[in-house]
């Protein structure tokens, strides 16, 4: 009987620690946090993860799918975050210069209240379109380390390029628009 | 006159939540709320979302706002990570429940082993038992010294 016992007890204990040692591989190979930031750093172009968030400009949602085709710059900010409110004017003025050439400015607004995020929108006179993701479902998955964070998606919806800080030089912003439009 | 007791501590308790549930205050709500970017309670955070949402929280009891429905309103904003305990549905009723069943089992698995563990001294104390015609010959001898 003692050494069913302790038989049983033995397999227990190794399906506890054979069970523990499957969540961390599948959390190696399967876990979505900072593989573009990791990507990008290896000098690959990590397919940009995807999203549907509400807008804070108008009614619905918008996804990047729905962009496919297009040079994306997208910009991570706050609105309790000084340096992305001194930016919010560069990048303004990137998007009237670039807009012709079909490239999109999207700004996704995280760690926020709503309300004080179309405050934000308002005060900067902010025209490109902007989303809600006040739960913070895109820091993972796109690795942000602070705020602002700028990353710049080709037209096949990879991204190539990242400003990690306030981008606080016109020819910095630039340079990650060329590198989207450029062809793969 | 024990099960009285248990009883009116049970509804003094549940009375006391009801109140706390009610009028809460600023500081119970900062030790229960999260700050998203720094991931320390409120009253412990000076990061800007957090003096933001500690001011929210002023407001929302200003204007006589549950202690549920603030958490509400932040959950919705910010989701389930800005509370400082999982809530007790879904799947994070798993965090509540894995420690209880865990420390279930090994309560079992101690009460196992152990039960197996006083059988198994049965037949060797059994087995020290003298036989009958030893046992006489130690009664002879010792009857001698007598």
């Amino acid at each position: 009987m003692t050494g069913r016992l302790r038989l049983g007890a033995q397999v227990l204990a190794l399906g506890f620690v054979l069970a523990l040692l499957g969540l961390l591989v599948w959390k190696v190979a399967f876990g979505t946090e900072s593989k573009v930031t990791g990507s990008l750093a290896a000098g690959g172009t990590p397919a940009a993860p995807t999203f549907s968030l509400e807008r804070l400009d108008g009614e619905g949602e918008l996804t990047l799918e729905s962009l496919r085709g297009q040079p994306v710059v997208l910009n991570f900010w706050a609105s309790w975050c000084v340096p992305c409110r001194e930016e919010m004017p560069l990048l303004e003025d990137g998007w009237q210069r670039w807009r012709e050439r079909g490239v999109v400015f999207v700004g996704v607004d995280v760690d926020d209240f709503r309300g004080d995020a179309r405050t934000f929108l308002d005060e900067t006179g902010v025209t490109y379109p902007n989303v809600y993701d006040g739960k913070g479902s895109l820091v993972g998955r796109y690795g942000l380390t602070g705020y602002p964070e700028t990353y710049f998606i080709d037209a096949d919806g990879d991204v190539v390029y990242r400003i990690a800080g306030p981008v606080d030089d016109p020819a910095d912003l630039d340079e990650g628009i060329e590198r989207a439009l450029a062809p793969a | 006159m024990r099960l009285l007791g248990v009883c009116l501590a049970a509804l003094a308790l549940t009375g006391a939540a009801a109140a706390s549930d009610q009028n809460p205050t600023p500081a119970e709500l900062e030790s229960e709320l999260v700050c998203p970017v720094c991931d320390s309670t409120l009253d412990t955070s000076n990061a800007e979302i957090a003096r933001l949402m500690k001011a929210r929280i002023r407001e929302l009891i200003a204007a006589g706002a549950t202690k549920s429905e603030i958490k509400d309103e932040f959950v919705e904003q910010f989701g389930t990570r800005v509370l400082a305990e999982p809530p007790k549905r879904g799947f994070n009723l798993l965090a509540w429940l894995l420690p209880l069943v865990g420390g279930g089992l090994a309560l079992v698995a101690v009460g196992a082993v152990a039960w197996g563990w006083s059988r198994s001294r049965l037949p060797a104390e059994a087995e020290a038992a003298l036989d009958p015609e030893l046992e006489r010959r130690l009664d002879d001898e010792l009857d001698r010294f007598e």
